[in-house]
């Protein structure tokens, strides 16, 4: 197993945003979690980054128990992720904006900044050369001296794809990668992602655009009211009565 | 050289108009309030790490230059230690208590920290000003000695504690410059930029912010120890609420998150502020529709402003010469200067 939840649940008061849910992120594929509005997809995502705490249940990373590990700790070993809205720095050109990316895997502290020690330089070049690799890998090479202000919000959803792929993950979470972009910059995306795990890297996303999950996700799991109401190949989930239910409302026998 | 020259040309400026300024001016008075100046300066800057680097607004710093001014009071004059190693203990002292208050404050964000903080200044005031038996109350302390002399060197006249203070002001800005442009720097932006992100990507907060809080006491302790010694007299109003809002002035008109911003500002408040003494606290009439103005129009201040400018006018140049071939080397170097320039 590579990611696993067991009857992840997470209770906001009275509210159940996320109910038992089992899942297993599959290695080297392409995870999509869909679902209606408010179904508990992000909440779903949160609780496995550790972002939030589950109220019961557990989260299983490579075998190890990450269920109570704060988000960085789970950032370290490996898992990482981006959030519907991107969150750049804008008065920071690109390549600045990722090159803390690395710094999680770098030791150096205040006092090596101050002194400027060898240790220092080496990991601040160490940073920045992993931040042009993946700005290379995003193929934003050339917007890198560009401020994140004047950049496109298709080049926005690449520059936080990049600063995700700058922790050197195994796993990256994608919350909507493509939520206000045109179908040419989705499809770009789509293929972005097929790269990814070309690479080796594990992708799991959210996502609303049915056609391009249905062509993309070798696995997929469905969320209603928190629940898990499907799981398995798009050819199971295009043809599963629970999911035309949930998504066209009630009576689908029409 | 050149590139080196315009990247720093500003600070170097700076650093040699403060230099050459005494032999410029022989008047012992403008002497004594840019003195002054450079202290707050230094408590700006420590200000600046904290509200513009890391986006926690905090209000207890005069607080914290009140225990770095006391704490070098008492420990030279009821304990008559060496003024040097007073000048450490106090800056450590500071640093010791803002690590206590910052495990506490930075539980909380935003408005809340900034409310919480506001309390803890005023309740440092309160104890200084409460505490008659160990810092004399209202009645202050007084007798602070001057620097001792280090050798050859003595600093007992105005002109030689201008210099020591320019010491200590190029040391924090030369360490900001160096923390700003740093790994370390980029994390506590990064903090700003998002915390939520920040996390995601690896970046442990707490300890973070932490390091950022107990940093920047260190350099409101510091210039609290300055100040003592270079007035050699303080009271408890060193540590009151006005106190905190002229830093948060300065730091607000000179630009947030900004390196040049401390010196810009609190050059500029102080001497606007000097040339308008004669009208008294009328003076306040002119800067409260000045500084609401500012933030309205320029929420970085004067600095940010003028980068803001400069970033623009470079697009635009940019724009006009749309297929410019740019080496690899070229172009990582006008990242650098970019990068610079951000800071």
């Amino acid at each position: 197993m590579f990611i696993e939840t067991r009857q992840l649940t997470k209770k906001f008061g009275g509210l159940v945003a996320v109910n038992e849910v089992d899942f297993t992120i599959e290695k080297g594929k392409i995870n999509a979690i869909i679902g209606p509005n408010g179904a508990g997809k992000s909440t779903f995502f949160n609780l496995v980054s550790g972002s939030y705490t589950p109220s019961s249940g557990q989260v299983f990373y490579k075998g190890k128990d990450i269920t109570k590990l704060p988000p960085n700790k789970i950032a370290t070993l490996g898992v990482a992720r981006t959030f519907q809205t991107t969150n750049l720095f804008e008065q920071s050109t690109v390549l600045d904006n990722v090159i803390v990316g690395h710094r999680l895997r770098t030791r150096s502290n205040l006092l090596d900044a101050v002194l400027r020690t060898k240790r220092y330089k080496l990991e601040e070049k160490k940073c920045r050369d992993k931040a042009m690799e993946v700005l290379d890998f995003v193929e934003l090479t050339h917007v890198r001296g560009e401020l994140a202000v004047n950049i496109s919000q298709e080049e926005k959803k690449r520059v936080a794809f990049a600063l995700a792929l700058a922790t050197d993950p195994e796993v990256v979470f994608l919350d909507e990668p493509t939520a206000g972009i045109n179908p040419g910059e989705t499809e770009g995306l789509a293929a972005l992602m097929e790269k990814m795990v070309k690479r080796g890297i594990t992708v799991c996303l959210i996502e609303h655009k049915m056609k391009m999950i249905m062509k993309l996700a070798d696995k997929i799991m469905v969320l209603n009211y928190g629940e898990k109401i499907a799981e398995g190949t798009s050819e199971e989930i295009m043809n599963n009565q629970a999911v035309i239910e949930a998504y066209l409302g009630g009576d689908a026998s029409a | 050289m050149g590139a080196y020259l315009k990247k720093r040309g500003w600070m170097i400026g700076f650093i040699l108009l403060a230099v050459v300024f005494p032999f410029l001016s022989q008047n012992d008075y403008f002497l004594h309030v840019l003195t002054l100046a450079f202290i707050w300066m230094i408590a700006v800057y420590g200000l600046n790490l904290l509200a513009g680097y890391t986006g926690y607004l905090s209000l207890a710093h005069a607080g914290f230059f009140a225990i770095g001014a006391y704490a070098l009071g008492l420990l030279t004059v009821k304990a008559g230690l060496n003024y040097w190693i007073a000048l450490v203990l106090a800056c450590v002292i500071t640093s010791a208590i803002g690590f206590v208050v910052g495990l506490v404050a930075l539980r909380t964000r935003e408005h809340f920290f900034a409310i919480y903080t506001l309390c803890v200044g005023y309740i440092i005031y309160l104890v200084i000003d409460k505490w008659d038996s160990l810092t004399g109350g209202v009645r202050g302390l007084i007798g602070i000695p001057a620097p001792t002399a280090i050798g050859p060197i003595s600093f007992e006249t105005p002109l030689s504690q201008y210099y020591l203070i320019l010491f200590f002001l190029l040391a924090t800005i030369l360490i900001m410059y160096r923390i700003i442009h740093s790994l370390t720097g980029r994390t506590f932006i990064a903090i700003r930029n998002s915390e939520d992100l920040a996390q995601t990507i690896g970046i442990s907060t707490m300890k973070n912010k932490l390091l950022v809080f107990v940093l920047s006491t260190f350099f409101a302790g510091l210039a609290g120890a300055l100040y003592a010694s270079f007035i050699r007299f303080i009271g408890p109003d060193i540590g009151y609420i006005t106190i905190i809002f002229d830093f948060l002035t300065y730091l607000l008109v000179g630009g947030l998150g900004t390196l040049a911003g401390p010196i810009v500002g609190t050059f500029l408040i102080v001497s606007v502020s000097q040339s308008l003494q004669f009208l008294q606290d009328y003076r306040m009439l002119i800067f409260g529709p000045l500084l609401t103005i500012l933030i309205i129009f320029y929420p970085r201040g004067i600095a940010g402003a003028y980068l803001d400018f400069r970033m623009k006018r470079q697009a635009r140049k940019k724009k006009s010469v749309p297929s410019k071939q740019t080496s690899y080397v070229q172009q990582s170097q006008e990242d650098e200067e970019k990068r610079v320039k951000e800071g």
